[in-house]
């Protein structure tokens, strides 16, 4: 029974810590597709964001200034996909290949100049807080006997809950995202240039406008999933950090039918099965390359099985011309 | 507009031609053996190709090249080392390095197990070497680490420093060479300690930080308080994990304690510098063999990383530990089939728990 408390705790936990990366990243996502333009590149964008997240981290000391950087850096990223999709309508996919590209070429090659040759940084002293903490220690001493059990060092709500500050952001934006698109005029008008942007043209919308800022922030969403990667969940960046997990949130996003509360699920369903393959695939005869697949084939068959026809923004991927 | 785009085309396009020509002119094309056998000269020169990875890697490469400078500094020899950028520049950088009359071309890392095959055969007065891998022909010398020895000393290191009887070991792999890290530190862990519970997981994947940091967590939330990785990036989150629960780990390859001082009691070592510095010097004496050559313990090319950490207790059973591989007295199991003959099947799954 403990044994069986403890794996839960080591799931839930795992869950929380694969999450945010990919929330972030999928936020970032929902924000292009929704407005029209497909960017492949937020792989990329997460991979600058992660670096730029470890490298600041390590040369100011100040998490949370470093976890801005990392998302100015991924806007900026992000702002060349806007120039090349928007302005110049070339093709969304291969701007988005090369960003990709781009990305981890530069971010090797500025922490070779910054780190003496290096391609890994030097770990930050301090990483994102762990703001529960106070709360926790401040439960556990001050509340009567039984409560106080909850909330003891290395508990079970503890052990779950107690993560950086980066994964509650992440949730807290989920609400956030969600009041932009459906409760607010800049959230219509976005979705407006996505479906039809003759119309939107027509009454007067600044389509290049609206797409610009939509790309922007999805380079800064998408940079902070990167700098929860390397300023929360490890404390330094290699180039390998990243590694898919942009097409994860991708992914999710087409999951949760481009809708910021289904990109969510999407994100949790990924990461609470990446946990459940570490218990899974501990101290087990099961084969290590089936148990590898449990998040791949789970996701897809949530997909076939619950999910029904996923609703692509009309204007997806099409650069928008006025004159024509 | 059209006009001057075409003429800046094709300005571009001369450009590439002219560098492209540079680039051949510094390695002509493999011309008469006989030109060699002149270039083998009184004085000897090594030289090294990097794999795609750089020669700043701070990793294979980067160590190899820092054996070169050892040979430069101690043997008195001209060392040269050349990068390749894709896996195409293997080929044309060993036969540069011939042309420019290095005798010994080290080739870092099994990529170069292709390329190595092709040219090696037309080369047969070059003496080559490759990490980490084997060729088989008369000039190739296949450098190979004996990692189940500083496995084996990190185990009982490990054992030494558990409070609770209980350690585990996170892998990026599995597979012949793989599996030689956990033979070693399972026997050296069970030879301290015949009682200890040794929890394993295979992440099957070397570059899932999260994935490893969980791994880890699992298993100090299951009483453990010792880890090995021996998985890449995955390896990363294992000691951020100890790092947060501050207990312990142990890192591989190079001293990994930059990483995390407080957490990482030691690591097990693999010091290709060491081993390209032999090289070189049985290159130059004419004493180097084809075949597979294991550089172990013995010749000071695998070991274990000391920090302020380990107890005086701890280093005494390690140094001992040491002395009795390097004696012959204890022969660390490199297969499966070894492993089991010593230490039973049916009491520790290894093989199932790495394998499935």
């Amino acid at each position: 029974m403990q044994q069986m408390i403890r794996d839960i705790a080591v799931i839930l936990n795992a869950t929380l810590m694969y999450t945010p990366p990919l929330l972030f990243a999928a936020l970032g996502s929902c924000f292009s597709e929704k407005c029209g333009v497909v960017n492949i590149g937020i792989e990329g964008m997460m991979t600058i964001g992660a670096f730029v997240g470890a490298a600041a981290g390590y040369y100011t000391g100040n998490p949370w200034l470093s976890f801005l950087l990392a998302g100015v850096a991924g806007g900026l990223l992000a702002l060349f996909h806007a120039f090349a999709c928007i302005t110049c309508r070339a093709n969304q996919t291969i701007s988005g290949t090369a960003i990709n590209f781009l990305s981890s070429g530069v971010s090797v090659f500025v922490c070779r100049l910054l780190f003496s040759g290096n391609t890994e940084t030097i770990p930050v002293s301090n990483k994102l807080p762990l703001f529960l903490s106070g709360l926790f220690s401040w439960c556990a001493e001050h509340l009567p006997a039984p409560l106080a059990g909850l909330f003891r060092p290395n508990g079970f709500l503890d052990n779950v809950f107690n993560t950086y500050a980066s994964t509650y952001l992440a949730f807290l934006a989920v609400p956030i995202v969600w009041y932009v698109f459906y409760r607010t005029q800049f959230g219509l008008r976005l979705r407006a240039v996505g479906e039809y942007p003759r119309a939107a043209d027509t009454l007067g919308i600044h389509v290049a406008g609206v797409r610009y800022i939509c790309v922007i922030l999805s380079g800064i969403l998408a940079g902070l999933g990167g700098a929860s990667l390397t300023l929360a969940t490890v404390s330094a960046f290699r180039p390998s950090i990243v590694l898919g997990q942009g097409f994860i949130a991708m992914a999710s996003v087409i999951f949760g039918r481009f809708r910021p509360q289904g990109a969510m699920l999407g994100c949790i369903l990924f990461a609470f099965c990446s946990g459940l393959r570490v218990i899974v695939g501990s101290n087990t005869s099961i084969s290590v390359n089936l148990i590898s697949m449990i998040p791949y084939v789970a996701t897809i068959l949530c997909l076939v099985l619950f999910v029904g026809k996923s609703q692509i923004p009309a204007a997806s991927g099409l650069p928008y011309e006025k004159s024509k | 507009m059209k006009k001057l785009f075409a003429a800046l085309l094709s300005a571009a396009m001369l450009l590439s031609l002219v560098s492209c020509g540079g680039d051949t002119a510094t390695s002509p094309a493999p011309s008469a053996p006989a030109a060699e056998s002149e270039s083998v000269s009184s004085t000897f020169k090594a030289a090294m190709v990097t794999d795609v990875g750089g020669i700043n890697d701070q990793s294979y490469n980067s160590m190899s090249w820092a054996g070169m400078q050892k040979a430069h500094d101690e043997l008195g020899i001209d060392v040269k080392y050349y990068e390749s950028k894709t896996d195409a520049d293997y080929e044309a950088n060993m036969i540069t390095a011939i042309d420019e009359g290095y005798n010994l071309i080290i080739c870092v890392g099994y990529l170069m197990v292709d390329a190595l095959s092709e040219i090696a055969p037309q080369y047969p007065d070059t003496k080559f070497a490759i990490i980490d891998a084997y060729v088989d022909e008369p000039n190739v010398t296949g450098i190979n680490f004996a990692s189940e020895q500083c496995s084996y000393l990190v185990g009982v290191l490990a054992a030494q420093m558990s409070q609770t009887g209980n350690i585990g070991l996170v892998m990026g792999g599995t597979g012949d060479a793989m599996n030689l890290f956990a033979f070693g530190y399972y026997a050296g862990a069970l030879d301290t300690n015949p009682d200890i519970a040794i929890q394993a997981y295979n992440a099957n994947n070397y570059a899932d930080v999260a994935g490893g940091k969980s791994a880890a967590l699992h298993m100090y939330a299951n009483d453990a308080d010792v880890v090995y990785q021996v998985a890449g990036s995955t390896g990363l989150g294992v000691i951020e994990a100890a790092k947060e629960k501050g207990l312990y780990a142990i890192g591989v390859e190079v001293d990994q304690s930059y990483l995390a001082p407080e957490a990482v009691i030691t690591s097990a070592l693999r010091l290709i510098d060491n081993a390209v510095l032999q090289v070189c010097q049985a290159a130059m004496e004419d004493t180097l063999e084809g075949g597979i050559s294991m550089y172990d313990l013995s010749n000071n090319c695998v070991g274990y990383a000391e920090t302020d950490l380990l107890s005086a207790e701890a280093l005494s059973a390690v140094q001992d530990a040491q002395a009795k591989i390097i004696s012959g007295e204890i022969k660390v199991p490199r297969t499966n089939d070894d492993f089991v003959a010593k230490y039973g099947a049916g009491l520790y799954t290894l093989d199932e728990a790495l394998n499935g």
